[in-house]
């Protein structure tokens, strides 16, 4: 049966087109509907597996629409975060950033169904300029320098996936986007897996992201904390599952991530290196490449999405209400917005991964894998992440933000206040949706890309070495908590080499070379004009004496002769100039018969 | 209604504690009693209470390279880029 095929990227940018021509008491439902009827029409796809959407473009084939398992989870989750944000973002009026955004999922979803590397690539960077005008939406200095570092690094990441799969081409004559040989790995696997793994915040190719998502508006926070990354786990687990190294980066990202967030004062960049280290963990199960742990990595990625989506919700209605987003600044606000203190709750204690809710669920997965795989030092290493996860999100956050003590200016504590009724919807949309994917495991598990493979996560050793872990990570803050207070500094990291390293670019600019260049005109001035001088009065003097000399002295010569010959022949007779001509020409004739 | 049982519960802030103290001690005491046939290594069959001693060490461990490393020169002032 032919079934008709409407991409669901389609009909966000044909929406997003329309957008500014819809005004009035019709934006708010039209805003609600078309992510609505992308998500009906990701159902509807999802009904029917297939390829669709195949163009011949030139000497290549085109494939926008692959459906699989794999696609299908990841199109539906992007999809569903898509109505949440719309809804979150529903009272702002400036229409360029729901475009932005709107384009911005069209480009996930697109890179999601894409089968071929030129069909992904175009959604890839559309995605990353999109996401771009989320962060310029802020419109102060900070975001636009923040904006132009999150597209510059994009676009180096697209370049090396560009460079990647045209070497592909070139040796295999292949551009279908599909699993990669990472057995043993050409140049070119290696140049897309870092093209991709890029977008994935991959360390030491991470610092764009809680440097972006701190700058980017409250729901730009929102759009770019679920689709950039995990449109990359998606691809990386279409391309590149059982790449070892992967183990090894995803672990040291989950560890980097966490230990970067108990350091940091910014809510929302504490988020942002949150996600570093839970995007480590889907990192890690791609590289164990097992059919468990990337059930897993899809499963996170999904829980992952809601959570932390939730979790920037209620970080970006504080910044709403009060403007401010440092934990320095915050403080007690449990009695001003009891609301967002729930959702944020919430959202802490899924991604930390209590019972009950979807962390607990996706996690266990992926560190399963790593011990059914006896990879015993990343089992353990994930586990101990997960310990710093609940300290960091599900105890030093809501601690700092909502209790402890009150560090909010009066302003700052007039101002805040839970926010308006669409945002307060969209945060509990997700907070339900965390508890339900976590009370109800069938709901996700059956949506899966590998069937057939068993995992409980409710078994009472899990259950109790979760509860083990959390009890006594929660006593260890409790002990410890003057060391975690936050700080007014901020932590240096990788982009410190870019940062500085165009710093360093201006001033070897401004100082050696504009030292070595009055040098030189200093130098010139000195030696550089009396040595032209010397040397000019040396041509000078040798056009003198030496050019017009030569050219002189032959015509004196010429002059003298003639002079001389002159007064030898030329004695003004004529008959004696005839004679001795006549003479001469008669010897030569003479000459000439003889000889 | 959230506000007030908080406040309720920070007046009786040194009952909660006890109360939480007494939460832990019941769940290390049930863990003892948990079958460990599903534990992945000698280590959790052998030591009593290995993931509440997990738990707590790695949260020491966490909190302390987080210190150490911030001190080691990486928190620096906020206007740090700005000069």
């Amino acid at each position: 049966m032919t079934i008709s095929f409407m991409h669901p990227a389609l009909i966000m940018i044909v929406g997003a087109l329309l957008l500014p021509l819809v005004r009035g008491p019709f934006r708010k439902p039209y805003m609600f509907l078309i992510p609505l009827l992308t998500f009906i029409d990701v159902i509807y796809l999802s009904q029917h597996p297939g390829t669709y959407g195949v163009f011949q473009f030139m000497n290549w084939e085109l494939t926008f629409g692959r459906v699989d398992r794999l696609s299908m989870i990841f199109g539906f989750i992007m999809a569903l975060m898509a109505i949440i944000g719309t809804i979150y973002g529903m009272h702002v009026e400036d229409e360029w950033q729901h475009m932005a955004a709107w384009f911005y999922v069209a480009g996930s979803l697109g890179a999601i169904y894409a089968a071929d590397y030129i069909t992904l690539f175009l959604f890839w960077e559309m995605m990353a300029f999109a996401s771009t005008f989320l962060i310029w939406a802020r419109k102060d200095e900070e975001a636009l320098a923040a904006g132009y570092r999150y597209i510059l690094v994009h676009t180096f990441g697209g370049v090396v996936l560009l460079l990647g799969f045209v070497l592909r081409y070139q040796a295999t004559g292949d551009l279908s986007f599909d699993q990669l040989n990472v057995q043993s790995p050409e140049f070119y696997t290696w140049l897309i897996m870092i093209g991709l793994m890029l977008n994935a915040a991959v360390p030491p190719l991470h610092s764009w992201l809680p440097d972006a998502y701190s700058k980017a508006t409250a729901i730009g926070a929102v759009f770019m904390c679920a689709f950039t990354t995990k449109t990359a786990v998606y691809t990386l687990i279409r391309s590149c599952s059982g790449f070892d190294v992967l183990i090894y980066l995803g672990i040291i990202m989950a560890i980097y991530g966490i230990i970067y967030a108990i350091m940091e004062n910014d809510v929302r960049k504490l988020l942002g290196w949150e996600i570093v280290s839970q995007v480590g963990y889907m990192v890690a199960g791609v590289g164990i490449g097992t059919s468990l742990a990337i059930n897993g990595a899809c499963a996170h990625a999904f829980a992952h999405i809601l959570y932390k989506g939730l979790l920037f919700m209620a970080a970006g209605a504080i910044l709403t209400t009060t403007g401010r987003q440092k934990l320095t600044e915050l403080g007690g606000l449990y009695k001003k917005m009891p609301a967002t203190m729930i959702f944020m709750l919430i959202g802490g204690l899924a991604v930390s991964g209590l019972p009950l809710m979807s962390g607990f669920v996706s996690k266990s997965m992926i560190i399963a894998a790593a011990f059914e795989s006896h990879i015993l030092w990343a089992g353990f290493a994930l586990t101990l992440v997960s310990a710093g996860t609940f300290l960091a999100a599900g105890l030093r956050l809501p601690y700092l933000i909502f209790f402890g003590d009150n560090n909010c200016s009066e302003e700052t504590w007039e101002k805040a206040s839970d926010p308006s009724w669409n945002m307060q919807l969209a945060m509990a949309i997700g907070g339900f949706l965390c508890i339900f994917l976590g009370s109800y495991t069938p709901f996700l598990y059956n949506m899966l890309p590998n069937t057939g493979v068993v995992f409980h996560p409710y078994g009472s050793y899990h259950l109790s070495e979760t509860i083990q872990i959390m009890a006594f990570t929660a006593l260890g803050f409790f002990m410890l908590r003057k060391y975690v207070m936050p700080q007014n500094t901020i932590s240096l990291d990788m982009d410190w080499f870019y940062r500085m390293g165009g710093r360093a670019f201006y001033w070897t600019v401004e100082n050696p070379l504009q030292w070595f260049d009055n040098a030189l005109g200093k130098f010139y001035k000195a030696v550089g004009i009396s040595c032209l001088m010397t040397t000019s009065a040396f041509w000078s003097w040798f056009d003198w004496n030496g050019i017009d000399g030569v050219v002189d002295g032959t015509a004196r010569c010429v002059r003298a002769i003639g002079r001389r010959v002159t007064i030898v022949l030329q004695r003004g007779q004529i008959q004696q100039t005839i004679y001795y001509t006549v003479s001469f020409a008669a010897v030569i004739l003479v000459a000439y018969v003889w000889l | 209604m959230i506000v007030n049982l908080i406040d309720y519960l920070r007046d009786r802030l040194k009952t909660v504690i006890l109360c939480c103290y007494g939460i832990m001690a019941f769940i290390v005491f049930w863990s003892l009693s948990v079958d460990t046939s599903h534990a992945h290594t000698w280590a959790e069959k052998m030591i009593p209470g290995f993931w509440s001693l997990f738990g707590l060490v790695s949260c020491a461990i966490v909190i302390m390279v987080a210190r150490w490393f911030g001190k080691s020169g990486i928190q620096v002032r906020e206007d740090y880029y700005d000069n």
